[in-house]
């Protein structure tokens, strides 16, 4: 499994937490490799890569979170207890806005999709996103938000009439319809709204029922009556909990009267209304179809039975709600789990699920930082020495960085990664393929705020390198003084003068004459400037300037030796001048650099030297010594003195 | 959506405003609408709508608006045009229509008319180093700016592949990396660099800038003078900020003395404040010139891009796959 997380990032691995790899192939690009380890298990790791961030719509999560993501590790802490929740909870809410915004995008990609698989294919992310919401929803709810009973019970009813549409079409076909009350699915409705405790729209409907059906009226009010006194919690600090629970006792007497009494027993839509409203479970569970999941059964049952529900009782209910519901006909499914774990409050099983549920670290990283800020995570530290929240946010962060655009991303969830992000960060950011160079400054931007100076000096050889190849000498510069690598600009340098001694001129002079401060940053590079400007003195007839920077060059060692022969070769014409141009100091300087040179050519080598490079040493001599003669003349006389 | 947004170029479409973006190498065209749903901060509230969109191959780092349609290939590349990984990528556009002038990190500068399939002219090597940005100065001359610090004037209507006149910057060679010409007064050109610093030039004399202002923290990637207002300019950068740069305070507060004294008052116009020939952006006086800078972005995480504006409405682009519209700038 080394072997394997020493890949490159394109490839995802999807880890549960007994480390076991989970084996998925991926119609011939998967790529095998072979486990290491024990001896006894020889396992095959079949790599999958992440193809989740390539869909276009899931992208607007990814940005838009990153973005609430850095605004909640920016926020203030100092706000404390209510205020901070509050704050928190915003956040939550902002999450959830996002994956709801996603979700519209996707069904109408996938509305308007032509090809049949990418309509599954978007059909399938929306369920997915729209899953997401609901667990994450629940999570605010319980966790993030915290709700305590009475409360809890309202924010689940929102819950579930948020989350349960199937049966949406119907409600709007039958109040949609001429006479309502006429419709064959009207009490299916009137079921609806009473199970999701609407109680205002199904008071609405029966008054309809009422007018329409003169028989029933005073049924339809007795019902209505009880309807509208139907206590229930309330969000502000209007009644305490144990004056609602006495109300709603009172309440409840008065429909076991009603029903008991047989008021409702010429209408059975109605009676099993009347039942529902006691809380009878099984009343409940007949309409199974219009609550279509246990959790909504759930919700519906508290309603009715136990609408001061404290948080922690709630796990009770679930479990028989999710019994009764099932009954055993089907199995939970993965969905079905989450939420289970919810209600028992087991956050470190919620999370654990749902990385095994989703296909990607979105949902779990965002989620787990979020509770993390609410400092409902115990920072038991995982097996390698990070907690939790810093796990899921490398690998969620990993994920990102195999996409060409968006491991910016990545860079900032590293950043509030305290123990390892640094370290996956600098490991990552090296082996982003650099195409452009716009690409490469971005790069180098964020390594240079992070002081991460290795990995600048890499980026820019590793870019330098590549403009040398493709002969942008200028560019190679650019790179090396950016790097302030003094070592490639000596490179360069001898590179230009390489040029120089083939073609006998220099190119790109419009670099070599503007190199201003950057020409200090190595030895050869100042060479390289001087020279050029030794040739620029000369075309300007300048000769005792030019004359005198030559020597310089050779006296101060700025020149490599191996150059002193083409200098030398360069001062002949200014010896040959009809004007004497070096005086005699110069002279013997010059002498002395040409005996320094020849001295220091052992015997083969002068052997081995052609007639060329004999002759010019032979000319050096006699210009020079023509010269010393003329000068010392010149010297010696009165006027030339 | 799409990748980041690398250029944004907001024009006239026809009668409605709209915004071309480029994202995830893919060129499109959205309808800003039109005025009627404007929310609290005079921000668009409904969403824009998605005119056209065209694929192109690998990134798109730069774009102007043209009516016609052509494609050059392999405009750009590093020594063998032939091979697979010759491609060089194009830095740099600019049209002034039929005309159009590519630049790119091969150091070469192509022209090319709309309505010819080849390119008119080619300047091989014109750079040593990357070139970044071009802009026309006048219809024949064009300015370049490139990463070694300096801003070249190129002379089309020569035949020599040389520029006539080449600026650099004092000090280090710090990359300049946008360049953008006053849109009245062409003598003064303003370039971004890559340590988030602004240079006025004044082509007419030196070599050397005007004035340095140090701005932002990172590198500018555009610079822009408003077109029809041009005390105006705006800058945006990778560390996030876009900022507008406001002299037109400090010419107002011009002493009218000068003016009754009698002297030669060639110097100052009548009329309207940006007719003025002694532009705010060369005085150096700090004592006399105010210039407002605001940053336009209120909570800035990631890189801006490209900028551009027309009118009242401010358009950019930024990494976090976002584009933005602001239709009441001076608002």
């Amino acid at each position: 499994s080394e072997q394997a997380a020493g890949e490159k990032p394109h490839c995802e691995l999807q880890r549960t937490e007994s480390c076991k790899v989970q084996v998925t192939a991926e119609g011939g690009k998967g790529k095998a490799l072979c486990g290491e380890g024990r001896p006894s298990s020889s396992c095959v790791f079949v790599v999958r890569k992440d193809q989740d961030i390539y869909i276009q719509t899931l992208r607007k999560l990814f940005n838009e979170s990153h973005g609430i993501f850095i605004g909640l590790q920016r926020s203030e802490e100092e706000f404390a207890g209510k205020s901070r929740k509050t704050q928190l909870v915003q956040v939550s809410k902002n999450y959830r806005s996002v994956i709801r915004a996603c979700m519209e995008d996707m069904h109408q990609a996938a509305v308007s999709a032509r090809d049949p698989a990418l309509h599954s294919q978007y059909s399938t992310q929306v369920s997915i996103l729209s899953a997401m919401e609901l667990i994450w929803n629940l999570c605010e709810i319980l966790f993030v938000e915290a709700a305590v009973a009475g409360p809890l019970l309202l924010r689940l009813l929102d819950w579930v009439r948020l989350h349960v549409c199937d049966v949406d079409n119907m409600v709007r076909e039958v109040l949609s319809s001429e006479n309502p009350s006429k419709h064959e699915l009207f009490w299916n409705v009137v079921d609806v709204f009473v199970l999701q405790g609407r109680m205002d729209e199904a008071r609405h409907l029966l008054s309809k029922e009422a007018s329409a059906n003169p028989t029933s009226v005073n049924m339809c009010r007795i019902l209505d009556d009880l309807m509208k006194k139907m206590p229930v919690p309330s969000l502000g600090n209007t009644q305490t909990l144990t004056e609602m629970e006495l109300k709603w006792q009172h309440w409840h007497e008065e429909c076991q009267r009603y029903l008991q009494d047989g008021t409702f027993a010429s209408n059975s839509h109605m009676e099993s209304i009347c039942k529902i409203l006691l809380g009878d479970e099984n009343a409940i569970l007949e309409k199974k179809e219009l609550m279509t999941t246990w959790y909504h059964f759930l919700v519906t049952r508290l309603l009715y039975s136990h609408p001061t529900v404290k948080p922690m009782e709630l796990r009770f209910y679930a479990q028989s709600s999710m019994d009764l519901f099932l009954g055993g006909e089907s199995s939970p499914e993965p969905l079905d789990t989450i939420l289970m774990a919810a209600f028992e409050f087991e956050l470190h099983q919620v999370i654990k699920e749902c990385s095994i549920a989703l296909s990607n670290w979105w949902f779990v990283a965002h989620l787990t930082d979020l509770l993390d800020h609410c400092k409902l995570l115990q920072s038991h530290n995982l097996y390698f020495g990070s907690n939790m929240r810093e796990f899921l946010l490398l690998e969620y962060a990993s994920g990102l960085f195999s996409h060409y655009s968006l491991w910016q991303l990545g860079v900032d969830y590293f950043d509030h990664c305290p123990e390892y992000g640094r370290v996956y960060l600098e490991l990552h950011i090296e082996r982003i393929p650099l195409n452009t160079e716009q690409k490469a400054l971005k790069v180098l931007r964020i390594c240079e705020q992070r002081q991460m100076h290795e990995q600048v000096r890499s980026i820019c050889k590793i870019m330098a390198m590549k403009a040398l190849r493709n002969n942008r000498l200028g560019s190679a510069l650019s790179w090396s003084i950016r790097a302030k690598d003094a070592a490639f600009a000596t490179l360069i340098s001898d590179r230009f003068l390489k040029d120089y001694c083939e073609k006998g001129c220099f190119s790109d002079l419009d670099l070599i004459d503007n190199l201003g401060p950057s020409m200090l940053l190595s030895d050869r590079l100042t060479f390289l400037g001087k020279y050029r400007e030794f040739h620029r003195l000369y075309g300007e007839k300048r000769f005792s300037e030019a004359a005198k920077l030559l020597l310089m060059l050779m006296t101060a060692h700025i020149a490599p030796c191996s150059f002193w022969m083409t200098l030398l070769t360069d001062a002949l014409p200014l010896l040959e001048q009809k004007e004497v141009i070096f005086s005699a100091e110069q002279t013997y300087e010059l002498m002395r650099c040409l005996e320094d040179l020849t001295a220091g050519k052992s015997d083969k080598q002068k052997f081995q030297d052609d007639d060329v490079e004999t002759m010019k040493v032979e000319m050096l001599r006699l210009a020079l010594a023509r010269n010393l003669a003329r000068v010392i003349v010149k010297e010696g006389t009165l006027e030339g003195s | 959506d799409g990748t980041s947004c690398v250029s944004v170029c907001a024009r006239c479409l026809a009668k409605s405003d709209g915004v071309i973006s480029i994202q995830d190498n893919r060129i499109s065209i959205w309808s800003v609408g039109d005025l009627g749903n404007v929310g609290l901060n005079g921000e668009y509230q409904g969403e824009p709508q998605l005119l056209c969109d065209i694929r192109h191959n690998g990134d798109v780092m730069d774009m102007q608006t043209l009516s016609a349609n052509q494609r050059w290939e392999k405009a750009h590349y590093h020594v063998d045009r032939d091979a697979s990984c010759g491609g060089a990528a194009c830095t740099g556009v600019i049209c002034s229509n039929p005309e159009i002038v590519t630049v790119g990190e091969d150091g070469r500068i192509n022209l090319f008319r709309a309505d010819q399939k080849d390119a008119v002219r080619t300047i091989d090597n014109a750079d040593s180093s990357t070139l970044h940005a071009v802009t026309f100065l006048r219809t024949t001359e064009i300015l370049t700016v490139n990463s070694i610090g300096q801003l070249k004037i190129w002379d089309l209507r020569q035949q020599r592949n040389e520029p006539s006149q080449i600026f650099s910057l004092t000090g280090d060679r710090v990359p300049l990396h946008c360049v953008d010409r006053h849109p009245n007064q062409q003598h003064i050109v303003a370039t971004g660099g890559q340590d988030g610093m602004l240079s006025i030039w004044d082509i007419r004399q030196g070599t050397m800038p005007v004035s340095l202002l140090n701005a932002h923290e990172a590198e500018m990637w555009e610079v822009h003078f408003h077109p029809s207002n041009p005390d105006h300019l705006f800058t945006c950068s990778e560390d996030g900020s876009l900022w507008h740069w406001d002299t037109s305070t400090s010419v107002s507060e011009k002493p009218s003395f000068l003016h009754q004294g009698g002297r030669s008052t060639t110097y100052f116009s009548h009329n309207t404040i940006n007719q003025s020939v002694v532009s705010a952006w060369l005085s150096n006086d700090p004592t006399k010139d105010r210039m407002e800078i605001t940053n336009l972005i209120p909570n800035q995480t990631l890189s801006v891009n490209s900028l551009d504006i027309l009118g009242p409405c401010l358009v950019y682009g930024t990494d976090a796959e976002a584009i933005y519209v602001n239709r009441h700038l001076f608002a």
